[in-house]
C-alpha cells in the first residue's frame, strides 16, 4: 500500500521569553492511503500541535514530514481540518459554508459546487442547503463541517477531537456518521483524541504518545470486529484493548 | 411544516398574562409623560412655578410653531442635521478604516496604543479654541468637533470587534491555505456586523454631542446655537423648544440605525 503520510524524526522547539520548550522530540510514524489513524496521549502532550505540523500551520524544527512523498506546502495543501467545534460561519447558509474552502482555494467552479451539493444530498442535508447553521442540531452541524472538509477533495483529513463538544448520545451517533462518510469517500484520516474507546472504535492504527516532549510510546493495530464504530465497541476484544492502552497511558 | 397544535387553557391564560403586562407597561409609560406635562402645565398656569424660568408645555408648543412659521426652525434644524450626519458618517467610516489597518498590523497597533488611550481619555471639548483657530467659526469647525468625538470610540469599538474573531475559525481558514486578506474578507468583516451596528448606535450619540458642543462654542446657526442664544437672552421658551426638537431628531436618527440593524442581521432569526 502507498504511504500517504510519513513523519520522520520530527522535533519542535518553541521559544518564550523565559524558556525554550521542546514540545515534540524525535517523532516518527507513517500512515497508508485509506487508513484511519488515531493519536492518543496524556493531555497537554502536544497532540494538536502534531496536527498543526501536518497541516503546515507550524514549521517543525527538524526532521521530515512528507505527504504523498512530497514535503508539505501550505499554499497548495491537500488537508481537510476538522476542529472541536464545527466552526460554521453563522452568517453563511449551509451551502455557502460548504463552499468556503473552494472560495479560499479559488476553485469555485460549477463542477466543484455541484460536487459539494451532491455530498450534502448524499449525506441527508439536502433540505438544509439554504438554512443557516443556527437552524441545525449539533450532530448535523458537525456533519456539515465534515462535508466542508471533503469538498476540496483532500488527501488527508485531520480531526482534532471533533466530537468532544457534543453530549454523549450525539457523540456516539456522530462518531458513527463521520466514520461511515470517511470510509465511503475512501479518505485517509488522522484523529487526535484523549478518549480511548473513541480511538479504538474508529481506528486501524493507534499511536500512543508519551508525556511532553511527545514521542511515540507504542503503535497498535487493534483490528476489532465490526464495520462501524458502534459495532466495534461491542466486539469481544474491545475490553482487552481498552485495558492495554489505558495502562500505557498511565 | 408547521403543525396545527391545540393548546390547554393554561396556555391561553399565560398569553393573556403576558399581554396584560405589556399593556400595563405601555399605559404607565404614557401616564408618566401625560402626568408630567399636565402637572407642569397646571403649576405654571396657577403660578405655583414661574413659567419665565421653567416655561410650560403650551408655551413650548407655541414657540415651536412660531419658529416653524418664521421659517427659522427648518433652517436651524437643517444646519444641525447636516453637521451631525456628516460628522457621524465621516467619524464612523474613518474609524472603521483605521480599525481595519490596526487589525492588519499588530506592530502598528502596539506602537499607537498609548496615543489612542490618551486621545480617548482627553475631553475633546478642550480642543475647542484650537479648532476655532484652525477651521474658523463655521460648520467646518463643528463637523470637525463631531468627528473628533466620534472617531476614537469608533476605532476602539471596531478594533475590539475585529480582534474578537474566533481563533478556531482563523485556524480553519489558515488550514485551507487562506492568506491574511482572505481572512479579513471572509471572516473579520462579515463576522463583526454586530459590532458595527453597536458602534453606529454609540456614534449617533457621539455625533450629537459633537455638533451641539461645537455649536455652543462657535456657531451662528443651528439648534445648539438657539439653545445658547436663548440662554443668554433669557428666552427659556426658546431653550426648551429647541431641546424638545433636538430630542425628537436624535431619537429618529437612532431609530434609523436600529432599522438598519434589522435589515443587516437576518441570519440571527
Amino acid at each position: 500500500m502507498k504511504k500517504i503520510l510519513q513523519i520522520e524524526n520530527v522535533a519542535l522547539t518553541y521559544q518564550t521569553l523565559t524558556d525554550e520548550i521542546t514540545a515534540i522530540n524525535d517523532l516518527s510514524f507513517d500512515c497508508n492511503d485509506g487508513e484511519f489513524l488515531s493519536i492518543i496521549g496524556p493531555s497537554g502532550c502536544g497532540k494538536t500541535t502534531i496536527l498543526s505540523l501536518i497541516a503546515g500551520l507550524i514549521k517543525h524544527t527538524s526532521g521530515k514530514i512528507l505527504i504523498d512523498e512530497k514535503p508539505i506546502n501550505i499554499k497548495n495543501n491537500d488537508m481537510g481540518y476538522m476542529l472541536q467545534k464545527d466552526q460554521l460561519f453563522p452568517w453563511r447558509t449551509i451551502e455557502k459554508n460548504v463552499y468556503l474552502p473552494l472560495e479560499i482555494k479559488r476553485k469555485l467552479s460549477d463542477e466543484n459546487k455541484n460536487y459539494a451539493l451532491s455530498l450534502l444530498e448524499k449525506y441527508g442535508l439536502k433540505d438544509f442547503v439554504k438554512k443557516y447553521p443556527s437552524q441545525l442540531s449539533g450532530g448535523m452541524r458537525q456533519r456539515v463541517a465534515l462535508i466542508r472538509t471533503l469538498v476540496s477533495n483532500p488527501k488527508i483529513l485531520l480531526l482534532d477531537e471533533p466530537f468532544s463538544a457534543l453530549d454523549y448520545q450525539t457523540r456516539l451517533a456522530v462518531c458513527d456518521d463521520v466514520y461511515k462518510i470517511i470510509k465511503a469517500e475512501r479518505k485517509t484520516a488522522v484523529l487526535v483524541t484523549h478518549d480511548i474507546s473513541e480511538a479504538l472504535s474508529m481506528s486501524d492504527i493507534i499511536i500512543v504518545l508519551s508525556d511532553r516532549p511527545a514521542k511515540v510510546k507504542s503503535i497498535h493495530h487493534p483490528n476489532l470486529n465490526g464495520d462501524t464504530p458502534l459495532r466495534k465497541r461491542e466486539s469481544e476484544n474491545f475490553g482487552f484493548w481498552f485495558e492495554k492502552i489505558w495502562k500505557e497511558l498511565n | 411544516m408547521k403543525k396545527q397544535k391545540t393548546f390547554s387553557t393554561h396556555h391561553a391564560l399565560f398569553v393573556k398574562k403576558v399581554r396584560n403586562e405589556n399593556i400595563l407597561v405601555w399605559f404607565l409609560r404614557f401616564f408618566i409623560l401625560i402626568a408630567l406635562l399636565g402637572f407642569w402645565e397646571l403649576f405654571a398656569y396657577v403660578g405655583l412655578i414661574d413659567s419665565f424660568i421653567t416655561s410650560s408645555p403650551s408655551i413650548i408648543v407655541k414657540t415651536i410653531i412660531n419658529l416653524f412659521a418664521n421659517d427659522n426652525l427648518l433652517y436651524h434644524v437643517g444646519i444641525t442635521l447636516y453637521e451631525t450626519i456628516l460628522g457621524f458618517l465621516i467619524a464612523s467610516a474613518l474609524g472603521y478604516i483605521i480599525a481595519l489597518i490596526l487589525w492588519w498590523s499588530e506592530r502598528l497597533r502596539r506602537i499607537l496604543e498609548p496615543y489612542i488611550v490618551v486621545l480617548n481619555s482627553l475631553p475633546k471639548i478642550a480642543l475647542g479654541p484650537l479648532i476655532i483657530i484652525w477651521f474658523g467659526s463655521g460648520s467646518k469647525a463643528i463637523i470637525f468637533m463631531a468627528i473628533l468625538i466620534g472617531i476614537i470610540v469608533a476605532i476602539i469599538t471596531m478594533l475590539n470587534g475585529f480582534l474578537e474573531a474566533d481563533d478556531g475559525k482563523i485556524l480553519l481558514l489558515k488550514s485551507m491555505g487562506a492568506n491574511k486578506f482572505q481572512i479579513l474578507i471572509k471572516l473579520i468583516i462579515p463576522g463583526s456586523t454586530a459590532t458595527l451596528i453597536s458602534m453606529l448606535k454609540i456614534n449617533v450619540g457621539m455625533a450629537w454631542i459633537g455638533s451641539i458642543m461645537g455649536e455652543y462654542l462657535v456657531s451662528r446657526a443651528g439648534l445648539g446655537y438657539l439653545i445658547v442664544y436663548g440662554g443668554q437672552v433669557f428666552k427659556l421658551d426658546l431653550v426648551m423648544a429647541s431641546t424638545v426638537v433636538l430630542c425628537i431628531l436624535a431619537t429618529l436618527m437612532y431609530a434609523v440605525v436600529a432599522m438598519l440593524e434589522k435589515t443587516i442581521i437576518k441570519y440571527k432569526n
